[in-house]
């Protein structure tokens, strides 16, 4: 029972990243119906600006609420910092092209293009070599699960607690506000969306940034609690995940994405203890061919602006 | 009216291309203010097309778009719409995953302060069954309701000019002189109405004017009363024995 709690405890940190990072997938494909490869670039800015920033910046050993006022720092860090590249990515390398009414193959070809142009540029500007995100704070253990002495830590609290108050955020702007219903609009009718007034560069710009804030902030999260380091290449194999997990869940869907996250963080750390850690990659992707066959259009359907 | 005022709409020797293929040849058309005018024509003769450039959706190859005398071709659709042009499409495309609600809420997107409760009372006025439906997913409703939702959404922007594009296709005739009841109240009320129909005979009881367009060009401009008692319109788009 007590090593159940705590692969479910790691699956459902693991699960809130991925799903944040998924968002961007889901919403980026929900208004241009176009998979954003370079969407792992922006997850791997965000680590690197949360690491330079708690590097430079942060004294070298809080205690209690400052270090976790410090990891919040890094994490909007990183918010910043895959929101500029998110920006800057649509501009670049996908306005172009919707200008030209170019080809789907070419839009997916930039977004390959992209991805190389911003790893590599980041293990040139930062080496080849993994860096440490500075690990100094406390991460004392938060409370057990009740009646056992399965142990919830603080840095794992954050991470959670981070992913949920940005999964009800966006939520929020998605369903509640004026740019929600614009990016709903677009997702289901982009041309009669212009009809009504919606200025569909806007909103895919915006949507972008927002995938941005996200993906970063899911970024630095994996670099500072999961993996503990940055290297130019960490958005590579989460990003597939990600992407994978937005597919489980309907791509298109918010609510599909967020599901389809948190779902395969814990089908991968229950994997450890059932097959073996080796098995780790191989099982997501078995449980999203699984589910595909039985509903091509993921758990929730991949109606576009459903709660997207 | 007086004889300076320009006319509301004007299309001015109007060409449109789809790459080599040329959907306008040269149209001059012009709708006066409190007009419901027709444009009539069999498939293929380039209504939509009208429609798509009036509205900023597509971009002339030449001639000229006058909205109140101003030239507006070339304006983008986001911005056409806050000028006073509102565009029921063909196909209704209504947002299928939006309430009702949402859809009206979305034709009033142009407003900072977003949809008003009186141009809301207004369209639920018009339509009640619209009122009935207000949470329902517009996917789910009927042809009919669709189009009735497509004209509501599309006054919620307030329109000077109202475009319709064939608000009568796929629908059981009792509903088509349901929804044109419903225009011609619209047009009573003050909004001038650009009508595309292959409908001729519906859209002619309705309309002041007409034109007829065949392939990309303009081949009659009559009232309506001429047009219904002219033997090709009669034979072509009425139905009414050979030519
Ligand atoms: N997107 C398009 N690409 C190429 N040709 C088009 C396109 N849309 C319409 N056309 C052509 O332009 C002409 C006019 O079409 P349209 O304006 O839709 O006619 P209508 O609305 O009167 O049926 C037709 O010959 C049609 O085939
Ligand atoms: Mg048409």
């Amino acid at each position: 029972m007590s090593s159940f709690l705590d692969y479910l405890t790691l699956g459902i940190v693991l699960g809130s990243m991925y799903a944040i990072f998924a968002i961007g997938y889901t919403l980026v494909y929900g208004v241009l119906q176009l998979i954003n490869f370079a969407h792992s670039e922006v997850f791997m800015t965000g680590g690197f600006v949360g690491m330079i920033v708690l590097t430079e910046f942060a004294p070298s050993r809080p205690h209690g609420f400052p270090s976790v006022l410090w990891m919040v720092i890094g994490c909007l860090s990183g918010m910043v910092g895959g929101a500029a590249i998110a920006w800057c990515l649509e501009r670049v390398a996908y306005r172009p092209l919707r200008k030209a009414h170019a080809p789907r193959l070419v839009f997916l070809l930039s977004a390959v293009g992209a991805s190389f142009f911003l790893y590599n540029l980041c293990g040139k500007l930062f080496g080849r070599t993994p860096i440490q995100v500075p690990s100094l704070y406390t991460n004392s253990v938060l409370f057990h699960w009740p009646g056992t002495s399965v142990e919830v830590r603080v840095n794992q609290v954050v991470v959670v607690g981070a992913a949920v108050v940005m999964m009800i955020a966006l939520d929020r702007v998605v369903n509640r506000t004026k740019l929600g219903s614009g990016i709903r609009a677009v997702a289901q009718d982009a041309e009669t969306a212009g009809l009504m007034g919606v200025d569909i560069d806007r909103v895919v710009s915006r949507t972008f940034v927002i995938g941005g804030l996200l993906g970063g902030a899911a970024g630095f999260l994996y670099g500072y609690a999961v993996s503990g380091q940055v290297v130019f290449t960490m958005g590579f194999v989460p990003g597939i995940k990600a992407f994978a997990a937005a597919v489980l869940g309907g791509i298109g869907n918010v609510r599909g994405a967020m599901l389809g996250g948190l779902l395969l963080g814990v089908i991968e750390s229950f994997t450890v203890p059932l097959l073996g850690s080796e098995w780790i990659d191989v099982a997501a992707f078995v449980i999203l061919v699984l589910v595909l066959m039985f509903r091509p259009t993921g758990l929730l359907g991949e109606r576009l602006g459903r709660s997207a | 009216m007086s004889e300076s005022e320009p006319p509301l709409l004007e299309l001015d020797r109007l060409e449109v291309s789809y790459g080599a293929i040329r959907a306008l040849r040269g149209i001059s058309v012009a709708v006066r203010r409190g007009e419901v005018v027709a444009l009539l024509g069999a498939n293929g003769a380039g209504k939509t097309t009208t429609l798509r450039t009036v509205s900023g959706l597509l971009k002339p190859r030449s001639g000229g778009v006058l909205f109140r005398g101003e030239r507006i071709d070339g304006v983008p659709a986001h911005h056409v719409v806050a000028l006073g042009i509102a565009h029921a499409p063909e196909g209704r495309r209504v947002f299928p995953v939006m309430s009702v609600l949402e859809n009206l809420r979305m034709g009033a997107y142009r407003f900072r302060g977003g949809a008003r409760r009186e141009d809301l009372d207004r369209v639920f006025g018009l339509f009640p069954r619209l009122a009935e439906r207000r949470t329902q997913l517009a996917g789910t409703l009927s042809g009919g309701e669709q189009q009735m939702l497509a004209i509501g959404r599309a006054l919620m922007a307030r329109p000077e000019l109202l475009l319709l594009d064939e608000p009568s296709m796929g629908l059981a005739p009792m509903v088509v002189r349901q929804i044109f009841e419903i225009v011609r109240e619209i047009n009573q009320q003050g909004t001038t109405v650009l009508l595309v129909e292959q409908n001729a005979a519906q859209a002619l009881r309705l309309a002041t004017r007409g034109y007829v367009l065949e392939t990309g060009a303009v081949v009659m401009e009559e009232t309506a009363e001429v047009l219904l008692r002219d033997d090709r319109v009669r034979a072509a788009y009425l139905g009414e024995g050979a030519a």
